[in-house]
């Protein structure tokens, strides 16, 4: 669905993203994983066209991004922090979008605002919101178009346990769908349930693109912060661009 | 004893009674050249409406002339129309049109010489070279008629009024357009120009030379390419006159020239480029005037003095006042100028500060013309606070030590 | 774009700032008119507050708003929006906020106190050199790296075109004074919006100073339609041009 093509991005000196492949398909839970600063954002905005790679292409569905925009109606995108015009109400904000994807038949997925008990506070302004219902209100608005494709960046962070906890049934069911949902998080523990691939990246190079069964069957462990754990001391490298490749030497590198 | 002369005199030209010869199609005389020959003096001809083709009828006697349905008299592009001299002459009621054109002499649909007591009243004037010209003529009058000149080059159109050599003439509620000059005296006395209108002349719609002791009221001059020029001439009385639009580098209200003893009241001088040039004048009381949205209300120069601005009103002009010298030997005083920022703390309607009217920007427009182009930026805004708090540009004594607050009712 | 511009505008029209420029222009406005006991003078005033008062806050505004709009930016590129759609329905909505307050501010006053030529002449200029420093707040912005520097290169802007370019434009004029430069005059104004916005200000205001140029160059330009035209033409492509530059870096920008 997602295809990404030797995509490198340089800020000034740091390598964001070196010559990253991959490719995402229907139905994957992907977990992009990796210290700060290691690129996951930087890839999830070359997949959004928020950043411009400088070199490398990315397809969607076997376009290239740059020659449209309206792939992006097929995204949800969550953000890491999501702000919003001061001065609009929940409501406008949400009906803004709506406006402007512009989707009148298309039948909305307003579960999370029920849950969220959302209606309440459509008067509320952006201005008086804490992080965590801003937070929401990014989840609202990457889950109610219903689309093929979730990008969410960090979706638990700053949320309630029991936010967090709605918003993870919430990706349990658009998995059951069959959707492709890429997630960063920092608390691994949050993806275990989740996750059908793993993807580590390492200051901006893919470290490790593998499902999830795979990989534990690699390190061993049942676990998946302990699986990337150990693969982080490893210093194991991807030994092929092809994601999803079956890695036979692991072991062998595998100290 | 005098009196009882003239009395007699005139009973007895009534008793001799005057004729009228009636002139036109199926009428007494078919042309007005027998009519005229054959009149009297004191005698009447009458001209019915026609089109007439005339070569100069030459009128030496005391007739009037008087077109009845305004009849046409054509010049034929060659001659004169009429020449009058002599004593008791009117022509009135007449059409003029197509005299002839000549580059040596002065050709005019009617041209007065060497006469008195005639009068040129009601007629109407189109495409003539020059339109009445007037020499060495004494207590004569031409009195509403309509000029409307052949608008052409300023080489090749005449003046609609011309006076030369005159005194004691009345012109007055006449209207010129597109002449060279729409009122022209030269060498005029003792007359008075009363409520003409002179608009859109390619040169002056007044031009006043060497005539001393004249008066004119309540003209207008409008829109004419380089205004009205009054000059060389001495106890000129300007009152009520209107001078607007005149527009152009070389054009001004009122271009005042080796002037002296001189008034100007009552007059309006009402978006001209420069509404009074003063060279070389003295002695001229400007009073109770309205200078408005002029580029320069006036220009003196630095050779004028003893001239004074009393108690006009300036408003919404560029410049106020402008000049190229140090200029002191001027008087402006109490008058209103709507740029004053001072304050009046007795409240007796006179600022309690003097103001200069000469901005240091006029000052420097003087040298560098081009720099007019940055008028009322920030910039130049900032240089006039500068000077204003250290004059160094303008002259520091030409002031109005009396600026009124309130504009005056004029 | 009038959709997403509508929402920016709507977002705007209610900050303080656009209401504070609007009270401070309607006081200074109604201040002048009911103080000066002829209006002419209190439209010299304005002429100085459209000059130099209107380029100022709409540079320093439309520069803030970006900085302030940037996450706002964010969430629409991650919406099938293009970046051009964008920026320019950031544009507008700014411009036209900030030419509203301009019309509610300065032009109520002049409606009621001075309904003539120069009247209209001064919002036509207040309107045309708002868009126009908006325009150019949008270039500094997506060219400048962070808040402080884009403020810092409009409030650069702003000095240089409201002062420092007529200083250097009289030092030309004395330096060559013996030289005809009629035209050289005209096209050095054409460089300077807030020039041009003066001299078409100056067309009805002083007009019969103006007419006392000598040179057939100025006759023409003065004399005619052809000066008003002119200035406003340019005065349009001093709006637009910064605008498109603005988009076409834009375009390559990373956000």
């Amino acid at each position: 669905m997602i295809t990404i093509e030797h995509i490198t991005k340089k800020f000034k000196k740091l390598h964001a993203l070196d010559d990253v492949s991959a490719a995402f398909r229907k139905g994957q839970v992907v977990s992009l994983v990796g210290p700060n600063g290691s690129g996951k954002t930087t890839l999830i905005k070359s997949i959004l066209g928020i950043v411009q790679p400088d070199a490398g292409q990315i397809y969607f569905n076997s376009k290239p991004i740059q020659s449209e925009v309206a792939y992006r109606d097929k995204i949800g995108y969550m953000p890491q922090i999501g702000r919003y015009p001061d001065n609009m109400t929940i409501g406008q904000v949400i009906s803004m979008i709506k406006n402007i994807r512009n989707h009148g038949t298309r039948k909305l997925d307003e579960e999370l605002i029920e849950q969220y008990g959302m209606h309440a506070l459509m008067e509320k302004n952006m201005r008086s919101l804490s992080g965590g219902t801003r937070q929401k209100v990014s989840a609202v608005l990457a889950f109610l178009f219903d689309p093929e494709v979730l990008i969410l960046d960090e979706p638990t962070a700053g949320l309630d346990p029991l936010a967090s906890e709605i918003l993870k049934e919430k990706i349990m069911r658009e998995k059951e769908k069959g959707k492709l949902i890429l997630i960063t998080s920092h608390i691994l523990a949050d993806l275990d349930e989740l996750t059908t691939d793993v993807m580590y990246l390492q200051d901006g190079k893919l470290r490790l693109y593998q499902s999830i069964g795979k990989l534990k069957e690699l390190t061993g462990e049942e676990r998946l912060g302990r699986a990337i754990a150990s693969v982080m001391k490893s210093g194991y490298v991807q030994p092929t661009e092809q994601s999803g490749a079956i890695v036979k030497s692991m072991e062998v590198r595998y100290a | 004893m005098k009196v009882l002369l003239t009395i007699l005199f005139f009973a007895l030209g009534i008793q001799a009674q005057s004729r009228t010869l009636t002139v036109g199609k199926g009428q007494q005389y078919a042309i007005i050249r027998q009519a005229v020959a054959a009149a009297a003096a004191g005698d009447t001809v009458l001209v019915k409406n026609g089109l007439y083709y005339i070569n100069n009828i030459v009128v030496t006697k005391p007739l009037t002339i008087i077109g009845e349905g305004w009849p046409l008299l054509h010049g034929d592009d060659k001659y004169e129309i009429f020449t009058l001299s002599g004593d008791r002459i009117t022509v009135k009621g007449f059409q003029f049109t197509n005299s002839g054109y000549s580059a040596m002499n002065d050709y005019a649909a009617i041209k007065v010489i060497d006469a008195t007591n005639v009068t040129i009243e009601g007629n109407r004037f189109f495409k003539t070279y020059f339109g009445v010209h007037v020499a060495n003529t004494r207590h004569s009058t031409v009195r509403g008629n309509y000029f409307f000149g052949l608008t052409k080059t300023e080489n090749t159109t005449g003046n609609g009024i011309h006076l030369w050599k005159c005194n004691n003439m009345l012109v007055e509620g006449n209207e010129v357009h597109g002449h060279r000059d729409g009122i022209y005296f030269e060498f005029v006395s003792h007359s008075l120009i009363r409520k003409n209108k002179s608009e859109g002349n390619l040169r002056y719609g007044l031009h006043f030379m060497f005539s001393n002791d004249d008066t004119y009221i309540s003209n207008t001059f409008q829109n004419n390419g380089a205004g009205v020029a009054v000059m060389y001439s001495k106890k000129v009385t300007m009152l009520h006159n209107r001078f607007i639009n005149n527009w152009g580098p070389a054009a001004y209200g009122l271009l005042l020239k080796d002037i002296n003893d001189s008034r100007i009241e009552g007059n309006r001088f009402f978006k001209n480029t420069v509404g009074i040039l003063m060279e070389g004048t003295s002695r001229i009381q400007a009073t109770s005037n309205s200078f408005e949205e002029n580029g320069w209300a006036a220009k003196v120069s630095a050779s004028c003095m003893d001239n004074a601005f009393n108690r006009n009103n300036f408003h919404r002009n560029t410049f106020d006042i402008s000049t190229n010298g140090s200029l002191v030997l001027n008087d402006f005083n109490q008058n209103y100028w709507d740029k004053y920022e001072g304050y009046d703390r007795n409240r007796d309607g006179v600022g309690d500060v003097p103001y200069h009217p000469v901005s240091m920007y006029a000052a420097i427009i003087e040298t560098n013309p081009n720099a007019l182009m940055l008028l009322r930026s920030f910039m130049v805004a900032l240089l006039e606070k500068a000077e204003k708090a250290l004059p160094s540009l303008t002259p520091e004594n030409l002031r109005d030590e009396r600026p009124l607050l309130k504009a005056l009712k004029l | 774009m009038l959709k997403l511009s509508r929402y920016v505008l709507h977002d705007i029209l209610r900050s303080k700032v656009v209401i504070a420029y609007t009270l401070f222009l309607l006081a200074v406005a109604v201040t002048l008119f009911r103080m000066e006991d002829n209006t002419s003078k209190a439209v010299m005033s304005l002429t100085n507050i459209v000059l130099i008062v209107v380029p100022l806050v709409s540079m320093v505004f439309a520069t803030i708003h970006y900085y302030n709009s940037y996450e706002f930016i964010e969430l629409m590129l991650s919406q099938p929006v293009s970046r051009s759609r964008i920026l320019m329905s950031e544009y507008f909505g700014t411009a036209f906020s900030m030419a509203t307050a301009f019309l509610a501010g300065v032009g109520i006053p002049v409606l009621l106190f001075q309904p003539d030529a120069v009247g209209m002449a001064l919002l036509l200029t207040g309107v045309l050199l708002t868009f126009i420093f908006t325009s150019l707040a949008f270039l500094a912005s997506v060219l400048a790296r962070d808040k402080a520097r884009g403020i810092g290169i409009a409030l650069m802007l702003w000095f240089y075109f409201a002062l420092i370019y007529d200083g250097l434009v009289l030092s030309i004029l004395f330096a060559f004074s013996d030289y005809p430069l009629e035209s050289l005059t005209l096209a050095l104004s054409s460089l300077n919006p807030v020039d041009l916005g003066r001299i078409f200000l100056m067309l009805k205001m002083d007009i019969s100073a103006l007419m006392g140029y000598t040179g057939a160059t100025y006759k023409d330009f003065f004399g005619s339609s052809v000066g008003a035209l002119y200035t406003i033409g340019i005065m349009v492509v001093w709006a637009i041009i910064p605008m498109l530059l603005a988009v076409r870096v834009f375009k390559k920008k990373d956000l």
